[in-house]
């Protein structure tokens, strides 16, 4: 079974060794199981996409070099890789979607459990839509906005305005230019499919170029949308407290985790959840009361909004079942194991599926519809609490970090500017004076490849040291929130330069930006500093690098395509499985950066992955001729 | 009693992972993205073959009275102990490929550069770390085992006495 060295977390390892104690396998043990992976899978050179297959390629160029079609190396990694990016658009931006569809439901008189909570970032997102909001009322507004951003998914013609008008000009520019600009969301996801079908796209650098196109109607399109209306519904948020891991969850209370990534269920369960007579019910059979926590990126929503306890990140799912606490797992979308089916079976947890497009055998489904919305989450709290009594011994660990969160595009900057100079202008003056070496976007999941949340923590640790100002999301954000770096006092652990802004202005040095869609927000983060001037004209010019230290999924791949494709450099841990091409990798680590401004770069060691991007960082502060770092710097190195 | 290579051929679903970790072994950086990367061509000793819609492993078997060896006119190949498997020292070998003709199982190979042969050499190196052949660590489906000849022998034996008494007890039924 599993060592309890598989992870850094402290909460973790006290529940990997109970499983091992207990006989029950975890993601470790089957990622051991699994050993060795295949070579060909991992190198990308594996193609099944016709019956003529599969086909490998002999990576070492002694056997076969083009599959039975005649297609080589290059195009069948490319053609895998599109294929994953075009996964993660589809991911997000169909979450996009439906959270679109929900305001346009509010609207349409549909459901009642919703309403437009931010009226501001409502007429904000009209305003960019070209939405005329003159002696309109909210719903009016609203209306025509959800339409206009529905049309958004399918429309035939012209291009997505979203990428358009969010992105800075300079950098529409350069997508013009290289024939990337995204024309809608899921035109591009069907070309990919298209294109990657038997004997059409051959050409590794025309795939690509539709890899970075697919990606960008990601970033700057679905899961903007996702962010842009869960703001407009469930409220923009806020700074707000939090805690985080394993110990969040309550020896004498109802446990509901709510797993997944989708905000529409997850908030209409907490806020139900504490009302009179659920309470009541829950006093009767024995509880002190409901506690509501999340898990993954719904944890990631519902704390950035309401300051609801996040369990933990993607690699604790099964951990949480564990404690033997949880009276009910409620499941949306994306990032749930299968495994917990069969671990749920071990324990009383209950496993609720709730989303038509996420089912699971033998596993209890309670379908949910935004018509009726309250009245579903009634009934799955009813269930966790009839389960209650049905406890076995419980283990809960005892770690709880506390942890800020709720910083947007929005608010975060106006935090450093101050109530009365909400601007970016104090954020660009303290890179351009050095007082911030640079910012990074340190992001993604938990892969078992890595040292469960080592990989997170290192990088960040390392990062802010050399006073590099952090944005997170994810279960980067988690790991992070765990460890205690989105607490104020973080700031004892940073740099000379980021110790005084984060202890002037009271913020933690890694701020928390919210769930995998709101990566967009990073997005906008760095079109709005573009915007305030100072630090060129386009995000390509800015110091500042991204990272994902421990991703596994494909909506991390779209999501490091469209940083790369925003003209930002990103460091991933595990390469793309793309080595098995030379040409593609080559592509991909160098000749990108010249097209479209960004690049990827393959580390596994976080530190090293931590120092590249410095590297990169400091060439970009050289060439916009910015002075040197103001305070000395823990990583220095001559050129 | 030394262990040796065992290939259950029903197994195989020719994913050419065994091929892969032999070259890979076989690489002077002995992982796989440095060793694709340095160009070098390590070459793999264990070979997946088709027959019909089969795909078979074949290896080489470490004969006892090794033909290579016997045909082999400078010593380069040879045993360091009686039990143990059949190697190759390249620095002795010429390049006369007598035992490429020799092996009956066609599991020797020129080598790239053509100035000596790529023969299995059991990973002995990871035998003395206690660890098993390479390309039986990387068969996912176990159609390649390392296994002892008597243990193996004895499980085959107690499948034909199974048998054996199965039938006995079918017939007294009737």
């Amino acid at each position: 079974m599993a060592k309890e060295s598989v992870s850094i977390d402290k909460a973790s390892r006290q529940m990997i060794k109970r499983a091992a104690s207990e006989g029950i396998e975890t993601v470790w043990d089957r990622y051991e199981q699994m050993q060795p992976q295949c070579g060909f899978g991992s190198l990308g050179i594996c193609c099944k996409i016709c019956s003529m297959g599969p086909c490998r390629i002999d990576p070492f160029g002694e056997g076969p070099q083009a599959g039975i079609c005649g297609a080589n190396a290059d195009t069948i990694a490319a053609r895998n890789l599109i294929r994953m990016v075009a996964a993660g658009a589809a991911a997000h931006s169909d979450h996009g979607r439906d959270i679109a569809h929900t305001l346009k439901l509010v609207v349409d008189g549909g459901t009642r459990d919703y309403s437009v909570k931010d009226e501001k970032k409502l007429k904000e997102v009209a305003a960019r839509y070209g939405v005329e909001t003159e002696g309109k009322d909210v719903t009016q507004i609203a209306k025509e906005v959800s339409e206009v951003v529905l049309n958004e998914f399918g429309k035939q013609e012209g291009t997505l305005t979203s990428a358009e008008v969010y992105a800075p000009p300079a950098r529409v520019e350069t997508w013009k230019k290289a024939g990337v600009m995204p024309r809608s969301v899921d035109r591009e996801i069907v070309e990919v499919m298209h294109r990657t079908h038997m004997g059409v796209d051959v050409d590794y650098k025309n795939l690509m170029q539709h890899a970075i196109r697919t990606s960008l109607s990601d970033g700057w399109g679905g899961s903007l949308i996702a962010t842009e209306f869960s703001d407009i519904l469930f409220n923009g948020p806020e700074p707000i407290r939090f805690s985080a891991n394993l110990g969040v969850l309550e020896e004498d209370s109802v446990n509901i985790v709510l797993h997944g990534h989708e905000p529409t269920l997850s908030e209409i369960i907490a806020a139900v959840s504490q009302e009179k007579e659920l309470v009541k019910m829950a006093k009767d059979k024995g509880a002190k009361g409901i506690n509501i926590a999340g898990m993954c990126c719904t944890g990631n929503e519902i704390l950035m909004r309401h300051g609801i306890p996040v369990a933990g990140d993607f690699l604790q799912q099964e951990l949480a079942v564990i404690t033997g606490a949880v009276e009910a797992m409620v499941v949306d979308v994306q990032c749930i194991m299968p495994a917990l089916g069969p671990l749920c079976d071990c324990f009383h947890t209950k496993l609720i599926t709730t989303s038509p497009k996420c089912k699971m055998e033998g596993v209890e489904h309670i379908e949910f519809h935004e018509d009726k919305a309250v009245e579903t989450a009634r009934v799955i709290i009813k269930k966790a609490i009839e389960n209650f009594p049905n406890r076995g011994k419980v283990e809960i660990p005892q770690e709880k970090e506390k942890a800020v969160a709720g910083f947007t595009t929005e608010v975060v900057f106006n935090i450093l500017g101050g109530k009365y100079r909400s601007t970016y202008r104090p954020l660009n003056n303290a890179v351009i004076e050095g007082r911030l070496r640079g910012a990074a976007g340190v992001v993604g999941c938990n892969n078992p490849k890595i040292q469960h949340n080592y990989g997170h923590i290192a990088m960040l640790k390392e990062l802010i040291k050399n006073d590099v100002l952090i944005v997170t999301t994810g279960c980067n954000a988690i790991a992070a929130a765990k460890a205690g770096l989105l607490r104020p006092e973080a700031a004892s652990m940073c740099g000379k330069g980021l110790q005084e802004i984060c202890e002037t202005v009271g913020i933690p040095p890694v701020l928390h930006v919210g769930s995998c869609v709101d990566n967009s927000r990073i997005l906008t983060i760095l079109a709005a500093v573009v915007k305030e001037g100072g630090l060129g004209d386009d995000i390509s010019d800015l110091p500042v690098a991204g990272a994902a230290p421990e991703w596994m999924s494909e909506k991390a791949v779209s999501i490091g395509m469209y940083f790369v494709a925003s003209g930002v450099y990103t460091v991933i841990a595990t390469p793309l499985p793309v080595l098995g091409s030379k040409k593609l990798t080559k592509y991909l680590t160098e000749d990108m950066e010249k097209e479209i401004g960004g690049k990827w770069a393959f580390e596994e060691d976080p530190i090293k992955a931590a120092h590249m991007m410095i590297r990169h960082i400091d060439r970009k502060r050289k060439a916009l001729k910015l002075k040197p770092p103001m305070y000395k710097q823990a990583f220095a190195y001559k050129e | 009693m030394k262990k040796k290579i065992f290939i259950n051929f029903n197994r195989c679903l020719g994913c050419r992972s065994c091929e892969l970790a032999c070259a890979v072994e076989h690489s002077s950086t002995g992982e796989l993205q440095s060793a694709i990367y340095s160009g070098e061509k390590p070459g793999h000793r264990i070979k997946v073959e088709d027959y019909g819609r089969h795909a078979i492993p074949v290896h080489c078997n470490h004969c006892e009275d090794a033909p290579c060896i016997l045909a082999c006119p400078t010593g380069a190949i040879h045993r360091d102990d009686d039990e143990g498997p059949v190697l190759i020292d390249a620095s002795r070998c010429i390049g006369c490929k007598m035992c490429v003709q020799a092996c009956p199982f066609g599991m020797i190979d020129v080598s790239f550069d053509g100035k000596s042969v790529l023969k299995c050499d059991m990973c002995i190196e990871r035998l003395s770390k206690g660890q098993e052949p390479a390309c039986v660590a990387a068969c996912i489906t176990k159609a390649l085992f390392f296994g002892n000849e008597e243990e193996e022998n004895k499980k085959k034996r107690k499948k034909v006495a199974e048998k054996l008494v199965k039938t006995q007890q079918e017939e007294q039924k009737n």
